[in-house]
């Protein structure tokens, strides 16, 4: 462990803990209609959408009415993105002249894009005109953070109203969360990225003259260097913001002219877990009692905390393998050491592993280094952050509905040991709600191993694998848990752009994205038309320690109970391996 | 539902023109006019040509000039058209036999170094683009290239210094010597 690495680690939660309660109160305001300081600039516009649109912002909405209009959004965006993929080659705003598309490929993105995951089968920079880019790939990174965002807000509202019918309008929640949030956090991020050296270009690829000539794999002289450029910036901050992660290039954030600069480095992890940190303290701030959200948040980071460290020391210990060769791997003032393959030097071991702790807690899934390459339990943490049901800080506005199902199957199970009816803020948890609930909990790791066990069954699954023994296993295995729990990252080594992977993950991201989210609204419009049960001697209080502990401990035995033999054959073997020679 | 479905198109259409067309050419506007070095992906000129970017490495084998990390990129090495790691395993032989072959040719381009290999030497990076190496991988290669070019070992150095950037705010990051304006430097100091 160096102390450079753990003061990043200290810095980045601290700007984060700082930033939550400004932030959450500003969004809190935002849902509640209030103002908010940001009518002056948008306001004007928000009124001239709901007029264009015929849109009467205070009409309210039923969970049924809510749920469809999202899910009809949803598929606009998908159809969107695949008719783009599909037409590009006719479209402006292609200057490399790509071409169309596959089919398979074009599907496969579009649930990707839809459903907040972005899993990359596409290849950025060698498949996707800007145009693609642009009106396709990068507004559903707003629109889809925005769903998720109005999904918790409608979650929220359940708790907060009681003997109601309606849990808001879907058009005004998403409608604010974009232009209220996530635009204006953008436009400032996008400029301060730009500055760094992040390209923002409409023009073509820029050809260069190489220093020193060099050779292709064939043996041929190669004289020039073609460097892909491209509108990044303004994609690449909401990629964060948005816990989207799809790359704008193929190495994602691994990228230099994606993330030129350390500094760049930590203002993008920041991106990548504000919105969601901030969002809890909102929770807090709509039901009236913010403890309440800070409880949640100190769950989140009992469990981040430990899994960052022991990531983090995976990677600095390095590969025992290359010792042996003698490879200096000590880290020092001149020298990162540890685990250097796939990662990039400007941001060593330490931004790296905090990078792949982060992006697989919040459902982002944008990579600064290649998790393929990192040391079997380095690779773990990542792995496992997913198989929590990206509830740990999740996706912007997913994440922390997930983790308010797992204080309800929480408070249901401390009230079986008690015997008392449960309760949560105020509203009585009965058989409805846990049938939801069982729902939400149990479908994203039904498509991991289903899915995961399909692959490993079939030769077309198999086919994709890159690497050898254990480790290919795993490489099946991250890729469902990723699509499974719509986070994004790969261990990238895995052929995805197949039909039967392209099909299959997709397929496991539309399950993962909006089974989850219809109960999640069926739970919000159950508990919106309960009465509000006063609080007695016998009800538990869920802001205490205690109950931080219980949330935990559901959230871990949940994970564990599903994927620890999964983990046992990949993993966990490859570390035996590894450790023995 | 239907009045719900026409609001959804509508709503989706000025959300897209907003987001997705407004938005990123607001940004390309501004970028242009203040930043556009580095909108346009921080190049640098020779006599008016672009002979690369401060941002992404090359595929240098000269012994005179300080070699970049290995990469990953197909099919030349440092393809900034077609970014990506090597995606091996750690347990993965054939990582060990690139790393092999690796540490083969910085030994025999310098047969009388016995110094240990820094590590990120011989292992590829996640972009392939990777315009950095480590301090300790520059050091390691400062009499090689002296030898080459026929300068002094300290002059080499001075000018690796020159190219060194240590960690911003002296925490974020690590220490990293930019290895495409180091060799630049050294050709315009021989020219």
């Amino acid at each position: 462990m160096t102390g450079h690495a753990i003061l990043q680690m200290g810095l980045y939660l601290a700007v984060l803990l700082l930033l939550a309660k400004p932030l959450g109160w500003y969004m809190a305001r935002v849902y509640e209609g209030k103002p908010c300081g940001l009518g002056w600039a948008v306001g004007w516009l928000e009124r001239l959408i709901y007029r264009l649109c015929g849109i009467d912002p205070t009409e309210e909405m039923a969970w049924t009415t809510y749920a469809k209009t999202m899910l009809v959004l949803n598929l606009l965006g998908f159809g969107a993105v695949y008719a783009l993929l599909r037409l590009q080659h006719l479209l402006p705003l292609n200057p490399e002249h790509l071409a169309a598309a596959a089919p398979d490929l074009a599907m496969n993105t579009a649930a990707s894009f839809a459903t907040n995951t972005n899993w990359q089968n596409y290849g950025g920079e060698t498949t996707l005109s800007y145009l693609t880019q642009m009106l396709g790939l990068a507004v559903q990174n707003f629109l889809s953070a925005a769903t998720g965002m109005a999904v918790l807000v409608a979650l929220i509202r359940g708790f907060v109203r009681h003997s109601a019918q309606t849990i808001g309008n879907f058009w005004y929640d998403l409608t604010r969360s974009t232009l209220y949030i996530l635009l204006p956090l953008s436009v400032v991020g996008a400029l301060l990225l730009v500055s760094q050296g992040v390209v923002q270009t409409l023009r073509p690829y820029e050809r260069a003259t190489l220093v020193q000539p060099t050779k292709d794999a064939s043996g041929k002289t190669v004289n020039e260097q073609t460097i892909a450029l491209g509108p990044a910036a303004s994609q690449v901050i909401i990629k964060q913001l948005g816990t989207n992660g799809g790359g704008f290039f193929n190495a994602n954030s691994a990228h230099p002219l994606e993330n030129p600069t350390p500094l760049t480095g930590f203002l993008e992890l920041v991106a990548i877990l504000l919105i969601a940190v901030a969002l809890c303290y909102t929770f807090g701030e709509m039901v009236g009692d913010t403890r309440q959200g800070w409880a949640v948040l100190a769950a989140m980071l009992v469990i981040f905390v430990p899994l960052l460290l022991l990531g983090y020391a995976a990677e600095q210990a390095g590969n025992p393998l290359l010792s042996t060769l003698g490879v200096d791997q000590s880290a020092g003032s001149q020298q990162p050491g540890g685990n250097m393959e796939g990662k990039e030097v400007r941001f060593g071991i330490g931004q790296s592993a905090i990078w792949a702790a982060a992006t697989t807690a919040a459902s982002n899934g944008s990579v600064n280094s290649m998790h393929d390459s990192y040391t079997p339990m380095g690779g773990l943490v990542p792995m496992w952050l997913m198989q929590l049901s990206e509830v740990v800080f999740g996706g912007v506005g997913s994440g922390l509905y997930g983790m308010l199902v797992f204080a309800i199957i929480a408070v249901f199970v401390a009230g079986l040991m008690v015997g008392r009816t449960p309760e949560y803020l105020g509203k009585k948890i009965e058989a409805f709600e846990m049938k939801m609930a069982a729902l939400v909990i149990l479908i994203p790791p039904l498509l991991v191993l289903v899915g995961a066990a399909l692959a490993v069954a079939t030769p077309w699954g198999k086919a994709g694998v890159s690497n050898p023994g254990p480790h290919g296993l795993s490489e099946i295995l991250y890729a469902f848990s990723s699509a499974g729990n719509n986070n994004g990252s790969a261990f990238a080594g895995l052929t995805g752009n197949t039909p039967f992977y392209n099909v299959a993950l997709a397929l496991a991201m539309l399950a993962a994205r909006y089974w989850v989210a219809i109960p999640t609204l069926a739970i919000a419009g159950s508990l919106a038309r309960k009465k509000a049960t006063p609080t007695s001697a016998g009800t538990l209080p869920t802001h205490t320690p205690l109950f931080v502990l219980l949330l935990v401990g559901v959230v871990i035995l949940v994970g564990a109970l599903t994927f620890v033999p999964a983990l046992a054959l990949g993993p966990i073997v490859e570390q035996l391996m590894m450790a023995g020679g | 539902m239907l009045r719900q479905v026409k609001q959804a198109l509508l709503l989706f259409t000025a959300m897209s023109i907003l987001t997705g067309v407004v938005y990123p050419l607001a940004i390309t506007g501004i970028a242009q006019v203040v930043f556009p070095r580095q909108a346009n992906g921080s190049l640098i000129y020779r006599n008016g040509q672009p002979v690369g970017s401060e941002l992404i490495g090359q595929g240098f084998t000269d012994p005179k000039y300080f070699w970049c990390r290995p990469s990953a990129t197909s099919p030349v090495a440092y393809n900034a058209a077609a970014s990506g790691g090597s995606n091996l395993g750690p347990t993965n032989p054939e990582l060990l036999k690139a790393v092999w072959g690796r540490i083969a040719a910085l030994r025999a381009a310098d047969p009388t170094n016995e110094s240990p290999i820094p590590v990120d030497l011989v292992t590829s990076s996640g972009s392939g683009l990777d315009p950095h190496i480590s301090p300790a991988a520059a050091e390691f290669q400062v009499a090689r290239v002296a030898g080459a070019r026929g300068l002094d070992v300290e002059t080499v150095r001075q000018a690796v210094a020159r190219h060194t950037a240590s960690r911003t705010l002296g925490l974020l990051g690590e220490p990293r010597v930019n290895v495409v304006e180091l060799n630049l430097d050294l050709d315009d100091l021989q020219r």
